[in-house]
């Protein structure tokens, strides 16, 4: 090889045109591939708009107070499985976030040896990690003959009250509470603890400072201090609930029957589209779509209000 | 002889810790309630494990990984179709998530990391991991299954696998977007500053050191990607026969726990728990995996 003259030992190289073309292809690649999932979304929504326009020309807004739910006569009306998804998902949330809450304060506050913090954490972790179809198969094989016993208790000694009215027979809606609570207590206790560690240690030691004991410090200065992303985390895990499938549909029973007792069976929004969407036919696919709108936009609403939460209720300590 | 402060003797408001006060009560109790809500959160993993284990594991057997499952009510059989599916949808859907995922995750973070498309696709990927698995089914369903698009078929392990990939496709992207933002900015201005173009310092300098994260997220979206249910029941729908390309409805693990164990015939709950055995072992494997190779995290 000729060495170079020394003038142009340090003259700028040009890049070689086909240098910019893999440089400027390689981006326009990468924004392509992002924009796939505004077009998934776009698409996502599309879809379910498109399927359930039929349904929405129909039935209008009466479709979310109709209970009645005929694939014979054609008429359709999702009240039961709305109803159904929002108090399923609520009152598992009820239960869930104090022993997720109270779980991550566990885990994160020092209260015992380090060791097993980390044990019972990758053990919560692992929790979220089991399949909610596995979840389902337990929840009807082990957990509801074993919580039977206790529901019909509680018909015979509350039976008097709406919710507990009915004979406890298998699948119902409190069996699928309880199965919810586990789905989404990992959710609440990862998102808490992680809000909980990034509490700065300046807070902590100036509340230990000033004499509180440890549960002082933790309910009047660390709590307060991560709560915006602990209620965040709960809005996370609330959009989880309502869309979870497998496990509720099932113990729930999936009956269209609207009743207000915990003790019978019920139906979500997913576990109708789960059992009927696959043997639907006809104008009963327009029907599912349409409730498949419905639960799209609550989790969306539930999701943007958890985002939005996060961002401004966050403390900036800085 | 050391000197005792009257007041601390004789006082009995003194500075010595004295469990009786209200406060040093409240404490205790509030700790034991802590340790119970914990033990309770705990127990369920344990239960359903343990079940899963011994019930599923004690099945386990040579022909039990390798038999078709036997019609409804008769016995003996196996899964071993359903193993194969679940491998193929999950690699189906890692093969579109991954490139896709990976390729999103660095535009976010090495070409616009504040830009107002950078936000609108972080908002995307938020809310997408928010979309409820059952309506990724229901679009796929509408999208690919319904309309037959691939070659004139309806259910289909590639409708499955793409059905499966849309919901990796978050986790993928955030993972990627996360791990580059922490790989050194001195490393982009190194390679930048000895003349590298930016598709070379991407692809040889800022994507191998993020290599560990990145892979750490991957294997936990394709683990969760593998007990996924409700995407596939009317996508990739069931098959009690081996299966048949990419173009045929096609057996999963998952979608024949929901089969089975909903069936009145205790040798199809039988499979079902072998079944469950199969999957929690491989999730729960590549878990531990994952969490060991992020020991290795250099960044």
């Amino acid at each position: 090889m000729k060495a170079p003259p020394a003038g142009d030992l340090f003259a700028l190289r040009r890049r070689p045109p086909q240098e910019k073309m893999a440089d400027q292809g390689f981006r326009w690649m990468t924004i392509v591939l992002a924009s796939l999932v505004g077009l998934v979304l776009a698409g996502i929504l599309l879809t379910v708009l498109m399927g359930s326009r039929e349904a929405m020309g129909r039935f209008g807004f009466q479709f979310l107070v109709l209970s009645d739910w005929d694939p014979v006569g054609d008429t359709y009306g999702a009240f039961t499985a709305i109803y159904g998804t929002i108090v399923s998902s609520v009152l598992a949330l009820l239960i869930a976030v104090p022993l997720g809450v109270g779980t991550a304060i566990f885990i994160t506050e020092n209260l015992i040896p380090a060791r097993i913090r980390q044990v019972l954490g990758l053990m919560v972790e692992l929790l979220a990690a089991i399949p909610s179809v596995v979840l389902g198969l337990w929840a009807i094989f082990v957990m509801e003959p074993f919580l039977r016993p206790f529901l019909e208790l509680l018909h015979t000694s509350l039976g008097w009250m709406p919710f507990f009215s009915t004979v406890p027979q298998g699948p119902g809606m409190a069996p699928a509470i309880l199965i919810l609570v586990v789905m989404v207590l990992p959710i609440i206790t990862a998102i808490a603890r992680d809000s909980l560690q990034q509490v700065p240690t300046e807070l902590r030691q100036a509340a230990y400072g000033i004499g509180t004991t440890r549960w002082e410090a933790i309910l009047q200065v660390i709590l307060p201090a991560a709560v915006s992303g602990i209620t965040g985390g709960v809005m996370l895990a609330l959009g989880r609930a309502m869309g979870e499938t497998m496990a509720v549909t099932m113990i729930i029973g999936n009956s269209n029957n609207f009743t207000l007792s915990l003790l019978a069976p019920g139906n979500t929004i997913a576990s109708m589209l789960a059992n009927q969407f696959g043997e639907a036919d006809g104008f009963q696919v327009s029907a599912l779509m349409y409730a498949a709108l419905v639960l799209m936009l609550l989790t969306l609403v539930v999701n943007v209000l958890a985002q939005w939460i996060v961002r401004r209720l966050s403390l900036k300590y800085a | 002889m050391a000197f005792v402060p009257s007041a601390v003797v004789s006082h009995p408001t003194s500075l010595r810790f004295q469990a009786s006060l209200p406060r040093n009560r409240w404490n205790a109790l509030l700790t034991a309630v802590a340790a119970v809500f914990s033990a309770i959160a705990v127990l369920p993993l344990v239960l359903v494990l343990g079940y899963v284990l011994f019930k599923g594991g004690s099945l386990i057997s040579a022909t039990l990984l390798t038999e078709l499952p036997p019609p409804p009510g008769l016995e003996g059989g196996g899964i071993g179709n359903a193993i194969l599916g679940t491998i193929v949808v999950t690699l189906v859907a890692s093969l579109i998530a991954i490139p896709v995922g990976v390729g999103g995750g660095v535009y976010l973070a090495e070409y616009s990391r504040s830009g107002w498309f950078a936000q609108f696709v972080r908002f995307g990927t938020n809310v997408l991991s928010g979309v409820p698995s059952i309506i990724c089914g229901v679009f796929i369903y509408g999208l690919i299954v319904s309309t037959r698009l691939f070659f004139g078929q309806s259910y289909s392990a590639m409708a499955g696998g793409v059905a499966l990939s849309v919901l990796m496709l978050p986790t993928v992207i955030k993972t990627t977007d996360e791990a580059l933002k922490l790989v050194p900015q001195e490393l982009r201005l190194g390679a930048m500053g000895l003349g590298a173009s930016q598709f070379v310092t991407i692809t040889r300098i800022t994507l191998p050191t993020a290599f560990t994260p990145i892979a750490t997220g991957v294997v936990l979206g394709i683990a969760r990607a593998a007990g996924e249910t409700a995407p596939l029941i009317f996508t990739a729908l069931f098959s009690p026969f081996w299966p048949e390309g990419l173009f045929n409805p096609i057996a999963t693990m998952s979608v024949l726990i929901f089969n089975f164990a909903i069936m009145p015939y205790e040798a199809q709950n039988a499979l079902a728990w072998a079944a469950s055995f199969v999957l929690v072992l491989m999730i729960l494997l590549a878990n531990l995996f994952a969490r060991w190779v992020a020991r290795f995290t250099r960044v």
